[in-house]
């Protein structure tokens, strides 16, 4: 390829970031200024900071409670269909099963459907029929878990299947031919060159699951409320509260911020597949 | 090679949960379609109505409004991205200083809840509150008023959306690029040819499973957007930004007529899946052949 300027490059990102971050940052503004000072004409500078926000959303314990729900639903579905989808993108890659691409296909149409519409069924179908005794899933963190499934699963199979498809066969017939086991294939020689794409799916599984609102809005009451239903509370119950919500939603930000900094260099490691040259 | 059994077993647990919770609910849905049902009423009586739902549907001007405006939104919105992705994608491809920086923030957006970037755009945007018509008006004493003009709605409704989900196809053609083997690109260098036939012809087939997987994706998100334009723009003003996701929405819950947004979502999930099949099928035949 030819030589571009890299200080060129340099510029040109730095424009970009400046236009992804400004967003951001008038969130934060809007989150440490008092509510009359929204009002005023506009300022791009900060000038003083004003935590009240912060302190009242921290001193809530209820919000807590959200945030640990949301921590846990959206870091177990993201490995429960990372996994799923991985041993289900694989067994559609690498056997020869009936209408195996039409399966393929079928798994993202869950995915199209119009949300608004699916809330009532699916709030009818978990108080009613997916039952044992007296426990229901409605309101409870395995039901969101596994209502999640419905748009993440699909995601993990098809984000995998490039990375599955660009596996060479060799490989794992070789594999084979030194009789090992299909698990052993599958975890020993597969999942290794998987983990590029296996990242990069939980990531943003994890993201979607953690930034749900729809679905978790209807399907919980209090137990298993999420961060961004608590948000959609606060908008509610005191009219348009910008300066409470722009806090809770940097908080929504914060554990979000954290996770992506932990993984983002598996990202990178996708130049492992220059190892294998057909 | 390996048993038809083991594949079953290990595709089974992905198959009873998409039954469980998207097929069950969808049969419901289709069942409620064909029914006149407002269940938030005083009188929730369900009754069956054949196909006039269907009926009405089709010469529903609303509903078609909403229909064209979705399909404009997602046009210029995903084809945005996809070109905007690829450009970035192969920025990120050169050496330069601070690039995992730069890559870092650039991710930023995706981590952001629809709902939460509905609310920032919102506050960026409102006329008197916002700071982009300040900007806009004393920069260029242009006058972006997102609460009466139609144009200007919908246009900052495709903004938001560029700027939440560029990073995604950038994430993903990242990672396609990267994977691809650099032999048939210094092939070609030798051979002479030029950078379009480059892209063209190796670069394109050989990113086109992720490039596929990223237009769906995008298409069915897109398609599907309710809580940040909701939020943004509440579908207005008039129907400018309704799109069918809002349009679904405001049939079920404002106005709860259930069978009625029922009929509605069925044809919408049936147009997408259609959209959808016709680009799989589309992009999987060039493919085919490098297969055998």
């Amino acid at each position: 390829m030819k030589k571009t300027n890299p200080w060129l490059l340099v510029l040109i990102w730095i424009l970009i970031s400046f236009l992804t971050l400004f967003p951001i940052y008038w969130l934060f503004v809007i989150s440490v200024k008092p509510a009359v000072d929204l009002f005023t004409t506009p300022q791009i500078i900060l000038r003083d900071i004003y935590w009240q926000n912060y302190i009242d959303v921290l001193n809530d314990r209820t919000l807590r409670e959200y945030m640990l729900n949301s921590l846990i639903i959206s870091s177990s579905n993201a490995v429960l269909c990372t996994i799923l989808g991985f041993f289900a993108c694989y067994a559609l890659t690498r056997f020869n099963l009936g209408g195996r691409e039409s399966i393929f296909f079928w798994t993202i149409t869950n995915r199209m459907a119009p949300p608004a519409v699916f809330l009532l069924p699916l709030f009818l179908l978990m108080t009613q029929a997916y039952r044992i005794g007296d426990f229901t899933l409605l309101d409870t963190r395995i039901g969101m878990v596994l209502v999640y499934c419905t748009f993440n699963l699909p995601f993990a199979i098809w984000t995998l299947r490039p990375t599955l498809d660009a596996i060479p066969r060799e490989l794992e017939e070789a594999a084979y031919v030194d009789g090992a086991s299909t698990w052993k294939v599958l975890t020993e020689i597969v999942l290794p060159l998987c983990r590029p794409g296996l990242a990069v799916t939980l990531i943003l599984t994890w993201m979607f699951a953690w930034n749900e609102y729809l679905l978790a809005a209807t399907l919980t009451n209090f137990n298993a409320r999420t961060l961004t239903t608590g948000l959609s509370e606060y908008v509610t119950t005191t009219g348009t509260a910008w300066g409470t919500m722009a806090t809770i939603s940097v908080f929504t930000l914060i554990p979000a911020l954290l996770v992506f900094g932990l993984v983002q260099k598996h990202i990178v490691t996708g130049l492992t597949f220059g190892a294998v040259k057909g | 090679m390996q048993s038809k059994r083991l594949g079953w077993l290990l595709l089974a647990p992905t198959l009873v949960i998409l039954f469980l919770f998207g097929v069950l609910p969808f049969l419901y849905v289709v069942f409620v379609s064909f029914h006149q049902w407002n269940p938030f009423a005083a009188n929730p009586e369900i009754t069956f109505n054949g196909a006039d739902n269907f009926r009405r549907l089709v010469f529903d001007e609303r509903f078609l409004a909403s229909l064209g405006a979705t399909g404009a939104f997602v046009f210029f919105a995903v084809l945005t991205q996809l070109v905007l992705g690829y450009a970035l994608a192969q920025a990120f491809m050169k050496d330069f200083p601070g690039k995992a920086i730069f890559r870092t923030i650039h991710t930023l957006p995706l981590i952001m809840a629809p709902i939460i970037v509905g609310s920032v755009w919102k506050l960026m945007t409102t006329p008197s509150i916002g700071i982009i018509p300040h900007l806009l008006d004393s920069w260029f004493g242009f006058d972006l008023n997102i609460g009466n003009s139609a144009l200007a709605a919908f246009a900052v409704t495709v903004v938001m959306d560029v700027w939440h989900w560029t990073p995604l196809v950038t994430l993903t053609l990242i990672a396609a690029l990267v994977s691809l083997p650099p032999d048939p690109f210094e092939q070609a260098q030798i051979d002479g040819a030029g950078r379009w036939q480059i892209f063209w012809h190796i670069t394109l087939p050989m990113i086109a499973p992720a490039v596929l997987a990223t237009l769906f994706i995008r298409l069915m998100d897109a398609l599907r957007t309710v809580d940040e334009v909701l939020m943004l723009t509440g579908g207005g003003p008039g129907s400018a930004t309704r799109f069918v996701g809002v349009h679904i929405f405001k049939e079920v819950f404002p106005r709860t007529n259930y069978g009625y947004g029922s009929a509605i979502s069925v044809i919408v999930l049936y147009i997408t899946i259609v959209i959808c099949w016709a680009l799989y099928t589309g992009m999987l035949a060039p493919r085919k052949p490098r297969k055998g």
